[in-house]
């Protein structure tokens, strides 16, 4: 059948089962979004700002596993989406952008609104397109969507001129993808995986590292068998926290630089680490050389780059974590570890790290406990970046599978209300909280527009502590307390949220917040709170940039700023 | 850990932009390309890459890795040691009187070089051979002068049934968008 390209596009998206686009038109995508309307089952969004879509889409895919789809015009529109599309790639978010460009004659005459998105994009995607025929655009989106899905998932674009989408071709939406550079490895290794149950077998002091690979091949069973069938504690990575429930006897936190100093005591003590879909970020791994010194390490990961990138490995796996897990769960043999977890126990009684001071002012802490007691840990919980999102991952409780949404490896501020907003049209019958920092509320605040025109039933905590919170706290640490450009002037977020349609109240004082709470999960739409915390408090444990795991640092004291002395990478 | 060079044989879809996208991720992951040379292979569709970079065994194997990851990129080895072929094809344009016409000619036949071009005050010497050869010969050039020298990069092949090309499976879609 003969259809125009903007239609091909839309049957295209129909046929991959995508239910909501978010995006913002423009004159380069015009014909386009002038088909959109004539497909019902596509339903748009109109965000306020590109970079709001990029986050919805991965909010949305974050949220259900499914690919998340946004669409901008050519030139700024574009530009406005790379933000979202690094923070998709650098945190595996299965997302695809399409987007308007000049026609084709034009293409390299700096047109007006031309601009180079697949040059641009290029480092920030896992594959990118520039649509010249209409007869090709069927297989395009069929590639697109597999690519980003598929293996380790990804942002891929599509940049698509302005006659093609006009022009006619015969319409087949293919069966199957044909791309002979691209054959991502599922089944890990055989005889690794012998050689990894045996290390497991060997091993006095072991530990697993589970990290967002757990939740995107959905090895919640697989992880929670291991970890029982050997007795292996389970430990986290920030962007795997919640691939294994918190109340879990084995669960013992998470790592990092904010994490839980009993989490990276035990693998600075460890002689093996069993490290699944995560890839030695430096915020998780601390100073490199000085990561889990005794411990020999198994790999297990989808991505072969990923391994001896930053550490060194004993046994590489390359596989998907289910599949792995399955059949390394077939060979590893019971064990106990006893003594190992009566150890890992002892440190968490003297180490408790995450605990809230019993004080008049009110804590960001004490906000987020009360959220999670309000919500009985039955909320999403999307976050920002900054310390409102290491109290979040450190204060509620996780114990549901996939259910803290972060901005991980690009460390995204102004992630939160977007990414809230598509994980609440994704996953309409959960509770989401957005928790926000005063700061990066305001790079992505016209959200709020497009959530009150859509009734996005998105409740909003924003941690109001007047400070660019984190960067004042390194400030504070490490540039003797010259708070430079971190202070905020901010506006009153509840007169604002109320000027765009979405009702809120301010917090000032312990007593208000429980009730507060309440009230916002009674409204049936959304609904803001603005909670004035106390504005200089530090994020606690702290692994200062440049040490080792085992340096971690538990208690504000002069030992944190003696740091400062050194040279920090 | 020592840094050598090493030569890298890589089989790409051949469509627009491939080569930049081989260039960015070297850029990227901060490796300077010493030679890159581009041409077909014996498959439709298929471009056969061959780059020349420096550094430690695992830094290339990490970024033979990532190279691998690209999409349009269907094989890539590394095939630095004794049993690769290597050569490169250099021309060199050399400042020549009638005085040392003769003795240039004679130092081009003990490369087995040709000369290709005569000036009244130039010749321009083709030779072909691997790196060490032709840098030889540039050195013993460069005694009468060089006015230009152009250096096509090292294209290299596996000796014997070690292939470096696609010998499991063509793939099936070789269509260039062009």
């Amino acid at each position: 059948m003969r259809m125009t390209g903007a239609e091909i596009i839309c049957e295209s998206l129909v046929k991959e089962g995508v239910e909501v686009i978010f995006g913002i038109l423009g004159g380069a995508i015009l014909p386009l979004y002038d088909t959109i309307p004539r497909y019902p089952k596509l339903r748009h969004v109109l965000v306020g700002h590109e970079q709001g879509a990029a986050h919805a889409a991965e909010g949305y895919a974050r949220a259900t596993g499914k690919v998340g789809v946004c669409m901008a015009t050519s030139g700024p529109g574009a530009t406005n989406l790379v933000t979202g599309l690094a923070d998709a790639y650098l945190d595996s978010v299965p997302v695809v952008a399409i987007t308007g460009q000049v026609t084709r004659a034009l293409i390299g005459k700096d047109a007006f609104q031309e601009i180079d998105i697949t040059g641009i994009t290029l480092p920030v995607t896992k594959h990118n397109y520039l649509a010249l025929e209409a007869s090709s655009l069927a297989m395009t989106v069929k590639e697109a969507f597999y690519l980003a899905r598929t293996g380790r998932p990804g942002p891929v674009l599509i940049d698509l001129p302005k006659d093609v989408q006009i022009n006619q071709a015969e319409f087949k939406y293919p069966e199957r993808v044909s791309l002979p550079g691209y054959k991502p490895t599922l089944q890990g290794h055989a005889a690794q995986i012998k050689k990894a149950a045996n290390l497991i077998k060997e091993s006095r002091r072991p530990v697993l590292i589970a990290g967002r690979g757990i939740i995107i091949s959905g090895a919640y069973d697989e992880l929670k068998r291991l970890a029982e069938k050997a007795q292996i504690p389970v430990i986290t990575t920030l962007l795997g926290v919640s691939c294994f429930p918190e109340s879990h006897a084995l669960s013992y936190g998470w790592l990092g630089m904010h994490g839980m100093a009993y989490a990276n005591l035990a693998v600075s003590d460890a002689d093996l680490v069993v490290a699944i879909g995560m890839r030695f970020d430096d915020r998780a791994t601390g100073r490199v050389s000085g990561f889990a010194p005794q411990a020999r390490i198994i790999h297990i990961d989808i991505d072969p780059a990923e391994i001896g990138k930053n550490v060194r490995v004993d046994i590489p796996i390359v596989g998907d974590a289910r599949v792995v897990l399955q059949a390394l769960n077939k060979l590893v043999t019971t064990s106990k570890h006893a003594d190992w977890l009566k150890q890992l126990d002892s440190w968490r009684k003297e180490h408790p790290s995450i605990t809230i001071r019993d004080c008049e002012e009110l804590l960001p802490q004490f906000v987020i406990n009360k959220i999670h007691e309000v919500t009985g840990g039955e909320a999403t919980i999307v976050t920002g970046v900054g310390q409102h999102q290491m109290w979040a991952a450190q204060h509620y409780w996780f114990d549901r599978p996939n259910s803290l949404i972060t901005s991980g490896g690009l460390g995204t501020m102004g992630f939160e209300l977007p990414a809230a907003m598509g994980a609440k049209i994704g996953c309409p019958d959960e509770t989401v909280w957005c928790i926000a920092g005063d700061g990066g509320f305001q790079m992505t605040i016209q959200e709020l527009g497009t959530i009150a025109r859509e009734q996005v039933a998105v409740k909003i905590a924003i941690m109001n502590n007047g400070y660019l919170g984190m960067v004042r706290q390194w400030q504070d640490l490490f540039y003797e307390k010259r708070y430079f450009a971190t202070p905020l002037n901010c506006p009153d977020f509840v007169k604002i949220a109320e000027a765009y349609g979405v009702p809120g109240m301010t917090v000032k004082s312990k007593q208000e917040v429980v009730p507060a709470i309440k009230k916002a999960m009674s409204e049936p739409g959304p609904f803001l709170i603005n909670f004035m915390v106390k504005p200089e408090e530090n994020v606690y444990p702290m692994i200062p940039p440049g040490a080792a795991l085992s340096e971690i640092i538990e208690e504000p004291s002069k030992e944190v700023r003696s740091w400062s002395a050194r040279n920090i990478p | 850990m020592v840094s050598t060079k090493h030569t890298l044989v890589s089989m790409v879809a051949d469509r627009p932009g491939v080569l930049n996208r081989m260039a960015s991720l070297f850029r990227r992951r901060g490796f300077n390309i010493e030679s890159i040379a581009v041409g077909h292979s014996e498959l439709p569709g298929i471009s056969r890459m061959t780059i020349v970079v420096a550094g430690t065994a695992a830094m290339v194997e990490q970024v033979r890795k990532q190279v691998e990851k690209l999409v349009d990129v269907i094989k890539v080895s590394d095939v630095t040691g004794e049993g690769t072929i290597t050569r490169e094809l250099a021309l060199i344009k050399v400042r020549a009187t009638s005085a040392n016409r003769s003795e240039i000619m004679q130092t081009v036949d003990i490369f087995r070089a040709n000369i290709v071009d005569v000036s009244a005050d130039s010749v321009t010497v083709e030779v072909t051979g691997d790196e060490q050869k032709i840098t030889s010969l540039y050195r013993l050039l460069r005694g009468f002068g060089i006015k230009e020298i152009a250096r096509t990069g090292v294209i290299a092949m596996t000796r014997g049934n070690v292939s470096s090309s696609l010998t499991e499976e063509k793939p099936a879609r070789a269509k260039s968008d062009k």
